[in-house]
């Protein structure tokens, strides 16, 4: 972590209310430049629902979420995609019909120019720009992601891991400068969690992206993690290092409820080594 | 798997038609469709630009409801627009065809986008009837502006007048509608080849999602139903060339369920789809009809036996698609495609 440097979002005092159901009760954490910050928490605590603050589809009741210091709250989601807000989805959001390289190419949308002229002649422009994306998806994201072997296939006859994999493609795709995972692992067999760690690894180093994620696999997070925001009934109750914050007593009641706390300690400790 | 097919550039590998035998069929395929007003009867040439009148609506609608997923039933009313603007430029403005063409395009996608507003709060059988409302109220229009449609008594249309040339019989208008037809499908491929194409598909498949991925929903789903309105609006305005006579008549509600079937026949979200299926919905009820012919004179009142059951046999024909082929004709055309590229071995 480096203290010296802007973070690269910040959310600040974030309040959301389903009438009267309080999902989120003004939430403040920072995503410093170039870490990966982990959120993690119960069901139910509101981490999905911080994700869907910060790409645009609540509108919290209240608070901020400065995106490079700048506010984001009245930007309308694509807006915030096109500032390099990427982010992947819990129950995996790719489009059936499309082929895997369609599904990929499309997250390249917003910083396209093609207009609909140059789309019906294909001539120009649109030539131009379809032939640079393709360049670069197949040197740079597929090739990165080991899925060559699949680019042609319909997304709709792929395993769940391998859906993950292209989703994480789709929004590389994006130009991201921040990315945000919901539960990149989850419903994954070590080795896919292993290779998606890998990705998720690279990204932060080769890329240079910075990574929030929304993961219940503490193996994981203690592997990879940098930074780790811990929320219950839509509050932070501790954040900090991952060594940290799984010593905190706070975070492994809200976990086990009560009762046992050296035991869950221990559990803590053994998955992390 | 097809073999023998490696590309050495990105850009052969997403050409239209990426190989050599493609290419060679397609150069077969015009050359046949110019040759064929020289070798075919009126009847034929009639029909055939009858069809392809059809396939430019047809793929419109199948942009905004197969490909974009707004199920929209005022394609026939759409047509009606352009078929007026044609009407009217020529009986009352007197300017020339092709530019009367593209302004009656214009202006039904104007319509159009103004129709699909709904269409960002509402989807499915509810857009569906959101258009079919807007549909009855152009209707009205058509029969009630009098200043410009005439009323009820419609309007004469002149024929066609290209670079002084007269267009009256279907011989001459088919080298004005089929070419425009190519390029209208054309331009459709093209389209799912870029930004905007995958755009409407994610609108499709996952709108919510297709927002977070950057893409503004209003302004796409507007886009959609502006283009498949200018096809519909350059297909009504040949029709008004064709017929040579528009009257509220001419585009009768159930119009826009015969697109609607066309494009589910043919094959939703195809491009071949639209072109298959406008060719079926169009020639399937006169190939029954010949064959009626055929039949009455080994039966004694085969006209009046016949008639009714190829209208029965006709609605069997669009159940059993729904049933037996869902994707359409388009897919029983890939699955063809794919038995001779593999044979002799299977799938």
């Amino acid at each position: 972590m480096d203290g010296t440097e802007r973070p690269v979002l910040e959310v600040n005092g974030l309040s959301l209310a389903f009438g009267g159901l309080k999902v989120l009760n003004d939430v403040s954490f920072a995503v410093p430049q170039g870490s990966v910050t982990a959120i993690i928490g119960p069901n139910g605590a509101g981490k999905t629902s911080i994700f869907n603050c910060i790409s645009g589809f609540y509108r919290p009741k209240a608070g901020h979420i400065l995106f490079e210091g700048e506010d984001i709250g009245p930007f309308h989601p694509p807006r915030r995609a096109a500032l390099g807000l990427a982010r992947t989805f819990q129950n995996i959001a790719l489009f059936r019909g499309m082929t895997v390289l369609d599904n990929i190419k499309l997250g390249r949308h917003a910083h396209m120019k093609t207009s609909l002229l140059d789309a019906l002649c294909y001539f120009g422009r649109a030539r131009r720009e379809e032939m640079e994306l393709r360049r670069e998806v197949e040197e740079k994201i597929i090739d990165f992601l080991e899925i060559d072997h699949i680019r042609n296939k319909p997304v709709a006859s792929l395993s769940y891991g391998l859906r993950k994999r292209v989703e994480l493609a789709r929004a590389l795709a994006m130009k991201p400068k921040i990315l945000m995972l919901d539960e990149p692992v989850a419903g994954m067999n070590r080795e896919e969690t292993e290779d998606m760690a890998r990705f998720i690894l690279d990204v932060k180093e080769e890329w240079g992206v910075t990574i929030l994620m929304v993961e219940h696999d503490m193996g994981l997070i203690m592997d990879i993690s940098d930074h780790v925001v811990v929320l219950n009934f839509g509050q932070v109750i501790a954040a900090g290092k991952p060594a940290e914050v799984t010593a905190n007593p706070d975070v492994i009641r809200a976990y086990l409820g009560s009762g046992d706390v050296e035991a869950l300690r221990r559990e803590f400790r053994g998955e992390a080594a | 798997m097809r073999i023998g097919t490696a590309k050495q550039t990105y850009a052969a590998d997403e050409a239209l038609f990426d190989t050599n035998v493609q290419r060679a069929w397609m150069g077969l395929f015009i050359a046949l469709c110019v040759a064929f007003p020289f070798m075919a009867s009126e009847y034929w040439l009639y029909m055939a630009c009858l069809v392809a009148i059809h396939v430019i609506s047809v793929t419109g609608l199948n942009i905004v409801t197969g490909f974009t997923g707004l199920v929209s039933l005022g394609q026939a009313a759409f047509m009606g627009v352009g078929a007026y603007a044609v009407a009217y430029a020529e009986t009352k403005l007197g300017t020339p065809a092709l530019l009367n063409l593209l302004a009656a395009g214009l202006l039904t996608a104007a319509v159009g986008a103004l129709v699909g507003i709904p269409s960002l709060r509402v989807k499915g059988l509810y857009l569906a009837i959101a258009t079919i409302a807007s549909s009855i109220i152009l209707h009205f229009i058509f029969a009630n502006w009098d200043s410009v449609t005439n009323g009820v008594k419609g309007v004469s249309v002149p024929p066609a007048r290209i670079f002084g040339v007269e267009l009256g019989r279907p011989f001459a208008l088919y080298f004005l509608i089929l070419p425009l037809a190519f390029l209208s499908v054309l331009g459709a491929a093209n389209l799912f080849r870029t930004r905007i194409g995958r755009a409407f598909i994610a609108i499709r498949d996952r709108d919510i999602s297709a927002e977070v991925l950057g893409i503004p929903l209003l302004r796409y789903k507007l886009m959609s139903f502006a283009l498949a309105s200018f096809y519909a609006g350059v297909a009504g305005g040949l029709w008004a060339y064709f017929f040579r006579v528009v009257t509220p008549e001419s585009f009768p509600f159930v119009y826009s369920i015969f697109f609607l079937a066309a494009i589910i026949v043919g094959g939703m979200g195809s491009i071949l789809g639209s072109i298959l299926g406008a060719v079926f919905m169009t020639m399937v009820p006169e190939v029954l009809k010949i064959g009626v012919g055929v039949a009455s004179p080994l039966l004694s009142d085969a006209v009046a036996v016949l008639s009714p059951v190829r209208t029965i046999v006709f609605g069997i024909l669009i159940i059993g698609f729904l049933v037996f082929e869902p994707h359409g004709l388009a897919e029983i055309w890939s699955r063809i495609r794919r038995f001779f590229h593999l044979w002799p071995f299977k799938t």
